[in-house]
């Protein structure tokens, strides 16, 4: 019995010790710290992707509470719901957030290029791309080993074997960029994601002539200039033979798709031509040919039809 | 014209693989398993049977039914990790407490961290020192060797030379008598488990293994380089019992029990050594220490199998060691 | 008692024999050429000829586009079509001077004859120098750097001795072995040259043993000159890296991140000391180079003396053409050549050799888990962690490569060559010094 007390009483001795040593050590070296930080860092989706600039969640928290105002600052991940609450937290206005989506501007499907040799070193894109022009004769489109894939931390980006392309998923993509910077061919572009996800992009990086290019991919931008022609909005340049699309200005008339001659600019998950989009039912939408995403069309239709 | 193959360089290999290495190591135990067949009789062949039927039996399964991934059983480490379990167990082993030391060799110590190369210590080792602290009493009554004619079952056990060296020792002179005559430790005709018959067979397999270039020689030339320097300085210090001399003391340490199977197949296992050639020698004479230690000192007998699990703990750390670099560190200017 | 270098190195089938003792063969004159502008290391070369030029054989087509880069001549007589891009066996684009070529007349200046010119020239050694530099000699052993650079020490530096590498390491390849062989007399000669012009008393020829008969020519014929010494050394991959042929001729190694200079040693290939006496006794520029074609299946494996320009399909065409069952063309040797896409490629000054492998052996093995075997450890000439290095790539960490000496590494290919999990870890250890490399250089900049 005693035994016992006298082991109790100094294992409490030695808690009680060690309690008021620990307090005393908490006090003296306390960091003082703007308690919004916390406040902000729990408003943030805590993915630690590095997708804002700052190295992770907590970074970006204070910054964003060191900052004046919010432009310019963006959790991609969260978006504008997550900002407006930042704003609310700290007291000040966000701007208009556009969303954005990453962009595999390459659509040299296994058909459009043929294939010229036979790689058998280690499957990584860029080990490919130090090494030489790829599979196939196009020394600007996807290598296919899939390094993109490897880097999204959302498991929004997957291989289509068919095509042998990555392809998006517009759903989960947060556009926090790893898949741009993981690209050694810098094929991946964050875009506006576009009302209704609806945008038009040419799926090209080639910046060979028209003839090399053409030869190499039949999907390829030969530079020809015809869209920059139709544009209206002056939103298409044309430089090294390759045309590009100023997502600002594209008011998504699809007048440059009907005329593209290779077929390089696609517009994604619009409503099949001639049918009014309200009126489209859900049926429909799944028969849209030669549009990526399909199934990102019909949630779309869907939504908008509940609606 | 088929489209060429391309691929970074070097276009050329050695030819050298895992399964090539696993089968040299298994040639090498050959000629120590012919003489521990022709010792043990049946139970030999009998254990050595159940102990690698079970290894790749749940190497298989767990990769199959667990894993999900393809199977591993043809690069052979699997038959080599049965092989070694084998030679660690007495002849004379009940059959289920082989399997279930398969199990614990297979499942607990290879698949949990991942399958071949990612496992810490080594499967046969843990299995059997599983096996020793599960069952003692099995685990540690040897038969003694009695020719080809033995039975599974019913062998005559009896001590080994290092129970008998271990009990003279610490003063009791009588079991002098029952050391084994230095030849008879080298052929092999020693009581023990498989692996601890023949001192001289496991050795020319080793030299085998460091010519065809399986293993390097750092690890067992610096065990028992440890070892030996380890009993001539006890013997010296006068640990020894009268009627021993140190010379005696020096070569029994060295060829009998675990030694030479230790250090020549179970301390140089590729997985659980250190890769730069001052990791192995550091981590050998590690293994050396401990073991005679473990053998003058300890509770048990021998220590080899513990001394190696002990060493490979230290093998991530061992590992931190980088080797001899061409050239001189120049100070960058930056 | 034969001497090799002292850490790792790894010991591969020299496969020499398909086109060993082959005489060396002139390749002849193509209808069409195609002459890149880039064909060493450095700055491109600039074309100095226009459009509908009529050039002879040896007049200066491209002058060197900075001090680190080399002059191009012509190596055919004939009219210039267009200056363009064209694409290289790798589908990348260089630039191209394209000529269609018209006999074969050469510059009166150039001495065509093969008679030895043994009175070395009363030349001051800035004079071979400059020969050289515009000779547009380049080193021919697989870096095409370019010579007069190594000739020229920075100041505070001075070179003791010169290295003379006829080892050719790679397996299948044997031009140089070839050279030595029917060329010794003027080898020796280009040492002599190359002795005065780096001021210095001292050479030593480095050989591999595999090559007895070209050991026992050149120890005669340097048995005759004061200073040169060859050297016989163990058959040990890669002997002819510059590092490790100076470790194991005057057992010093070059410190991490120097040159060769730091430890008194200049190092060239024969062949470029073959080059430099014809540049300085012969007023021969570089224009041509000795290449080996071979294979198990080649029909004709040899030794070829191809000019710049000539379609590689003309060469191999000479030796046969492209064997029915070749899986992988390699320009260069095995071990550290690159897999062409295509031959579709003019010949220049970094193509030492054309090896075609059949199907059978062009594919990887399937790879395994890594098992920590240390091969790689001790393989690695550079002392270097390959598995760790490789994992690390694997995994971004770029500061702790750098902290593990990756810029070290001279991707000789020993830790893939003799990985049994064959791993690519040469694949991912390049990709990892290519980005370090990239990430010291713009720290550099960034602290100009």
């Amino acid at each position: 019995m005693n035994l016992i007390l006298i082991a109790l009483a100094v294992l409490g001795a030695t808690g009680l010790i060690a309690a008021v040593l620990l307090y005393i050590v908490a006090q003296k070296f306390k960091v003082e710290e703007d308690p919004r930080i916390d406040e902000v860092q729990e408003a943030l989706p805590g993915a630690n992707c590095g997708g804002c600039g700052y190295a992770g969640c907590r970074a970006f928290a204070e910054g964003c509470v060191k900052a004046e105002t919010l432009d310019g600052l963006l959790c991609p991940v969260g978006g504008a719901p997550t900002m407006k609450t930042v704003g609310e937290i700290l007291g000040m206005a966000v701007g208009a957030i556009d969303p954005k989506v990453a962009v595999v501007r390459c659509n040299g499907t296994c058909e459009a290029r043929p294939r010229t040799s036979i790689y058998d070193g280690a499957k990584s894109c860029q080990i490919m791309h130090n090494c030489y022009v790829g599979e196939t004769a196009c020394p600007f489109g996807c290598l296919g080993c899939g390094d993109c894939v490897a880097a999204c931390e959302f498991d929004a980006i997957h291989m289509n074997p068919e095509t042998g392309l990555p392809e998006v998923d517009d759903e989960k993509c947060t556009s926090c960029g790893k898949c741009v910077s993981a690209c050694p061919r810098n094929i991946i572009e964050l875009r506006k994601k576009g009302p209704k996800s609806r945008r038009i992009v040419v799926m090209c990086v080639n910046k060979d002539k028209g003839a090399v290019a053409r030869k190499a991919c039949t999907n390829a931008c030969i530079g020809c200039s015809k869209c920059q022609k139709v544009c209206e909005f002056d939103a298409i340049t044309i430089e090294n033979n390759l045309a590009y699309i100023d997502y600002n200005k594209c008011r998504l008339c699809r007048k440059c798709e009907d005329a593209c001659p290779t077929g390089a600019i696609h517009a994604v998950n619009f409503p099949p031509r001639k049918a009014k989009p309200e009126a489209t039912p859900v049926e429909k939408v799944s028969e849209v040919s030669g549009v990526s995403g399909v199934s990102e069309v019909s949630k779309v239709e869907g939504e908008e039809a509940k609606a | 014209m088929k489209p060429f193959i391309v691929s970074p360089a070097p276009h050329f290999h050695s030819g050298d693989s895992v399964r090539k290495n696993m089968l040299l190591v298994i040639i090498a135990l050959m000629p120590a398993y012919v003489v521990s067949v022709m010792a043990f009789g049946w139970g030999a062949l009998i254990t050595t049977a159940i102990s690698i039927a079970a290894c790749v039996l749940f190497e298989w399964l767990i990769t199959k039914y667990l894993l999900k991934q393809k199977s591993t059983i043809c690069d052979l480490s699997a038959v080599l990790t049965g092989l070694l379990l084998a030679f660690n167990l007495p002849s004379n082993l009940p059959w289920w407490i082989v399997v279930i030391g398969a199990l614990v060799a297979i499942g607990v110590a290879k698949m949990t961290f991942g399958g071949l190369g990612q496992n810490l210590f080594n499967p046969a080792l843990v299995g059997r020192v599983f096996l020793l602290i599960s069952f003692p009493a099995q685990m540690t009554s040897w038969p003694v060797p009695q020719g080809f004619a033995t039975s599974y079952v019913d062998a005559a056990t009896g001590a080994t030379p290092l129970d008998a060296m271990k009990l003279a020792v610490q003063g009791n002179g009588a079991m002098l008598d029952k050391i084994p005559q230095a030849w008879d430790i080298l052929i092999g005709w020693m009581g023990g488990s498989l692996g601890e018959v023949s001192a001289l067979l496991l050795l020319a397999g080793g030299v085998f293994l460091v010519i065809t270039r399986v293993i390097t020689w750092h690890i067992p030339v610096s065990i028992m380089a440890t070892v030996a320097l380890f009993a001539a300085v006890t013997g010296w210090a006068g640990v020894l019992p009268e009627g021993m001399c140190t010379c005696d003391y020096t070569m029994l340490s060295l060829c009998t029990g675990g030694m030479m199977l230790g250090a020549w197949f179970m301390a140089t296992d590729y997985v659980t050594s250190p890769m730069s050639n001052m990791g192995k020698i550091i981590f050998g004479i590690g293994i050396g220490v401990i073991v005679m230690v473990i053998r003058t000192w300890g509770a048990y007998p021998e220590g080899m199998s513990f001394a190696i699990l002990i060493m490979n703990a230290c093998v991530p750390l061992l590992n931190m060691i980088r080797p001899k670099r061409f050239g001189e560190k120049k100070k960058s200017s930056i | 008692m034969k001497s090799t270098f002292r850490i790792g190195g790894v010991h591969p089938h020299d496969n020499k024999q398909y086109s060993v003792h082959q005489p060396i063969t002139e390749c002849g004159l193509p209808a069409k050429a195609i002459i890149p502008l880039a064909q060493h290391i450095g700055a491109p070369a600039q074309a100095v000829v226009e459009k509908g030029q009529k050039v002879k054989v040896g007049e200066l087509i491209a002058k060197a586009g900075g001090f680190v880069s080399a002059n191009i001549h012509s190596p055919f007589s004939g009219t210039i079509t267009k200056i363009d891009t064209t694409i290289d066996a790798w589908g990348m684009k260089m630039p191209a001077i394209f000529m269609d070529v018209e006999g074969d007349e050469w510059l009166e200046s150039i001495d065509r004859s093969t008679t030895l010119v043994k009175e070395l020239c009363n030349l001051e050694p800035k004079a071979i120098i400059e020969k050289v530099q515009e000779a547009g000699i380049v080193g021919l052993g697989g870096a095409c750097f370019p010579t007069h650079v190594k000739l020229m020490p920075p100041p505070g530096k001075v070179a003791e001795v010169l290295i003379v590498n006829g080892v050719e390491c790679e397996p299948y390849l044997t031009c140089d072995h070839q050279l030595m062989l029917e060329k010794g007399e003027e080898i020796i000669i280009g040492i002599q040259l190359l002795m005065r012009a780096l001021n210095i008393h001292k050479a030593i020829i480095g050989i591999e043993a595999n090559k007895p008969d070209a050991i026992e020519k050149m120890s005669t014929l340097a048995s005759r000159v004061l200073g040169i010494e060859v050297k016989p050394l163990k058959l040990k991959y890669p002997q002819g890296g510059e590092k490790q042929l100076i470790d194991a001729c005057i057992r010093r190694q070059v410190p991490s991140g120097a040159l060769p200079i730091e430890v008194g040693a200049v190092v060239d290939n024969v062949a470029t000391i073959y080059a430099v006496y014809e540049a300085v006794q012969k007023n021969k520029p570089l224009i041509s180079r000795v290449m080996t074609v071979t294979g198990k299946s080649v029909a004709k494996p040899g030794n070829y003396d191809v000019r710049f320009g000539t379609p590689l399909t003309d060469v191999v065409a000479m030796a046969g053409g492209v064997p029915e069952n070749t899986g992988k063309v390699i320009c260069g040797g095995p071990m550290m050549g690159r897999a062409m896409n295509s031959i579709d490629m003019p010949a220049n000054k970094r193509v030492s050799g054309l090896l075609f492998l059949p199907e059978a052996e062009s594919m990887r093995q399937e790879l395994t888990n890594c098992v920590r075997c240390g091969k790689c450890v001790n393989a690695c000439p550079m002392g270097l962690e390959p598995w760790l290095l490789s994992k690390q790539a694997w995994h971004s960490m770029w500061e702790e490569m750098e902290d593990h000496n990756i810029m070290d590494c001279i991707e000789c290919g020993c830790c893939q060559f003799t990985c049994p999990s064959h791993l690519p870890l040469l694949d991912y250890v390049r990709m990892g010094k290519a980005k370090v490399g990239g990430i010291i250089r713009a720290r550099q900049a960034a602290n100009k």
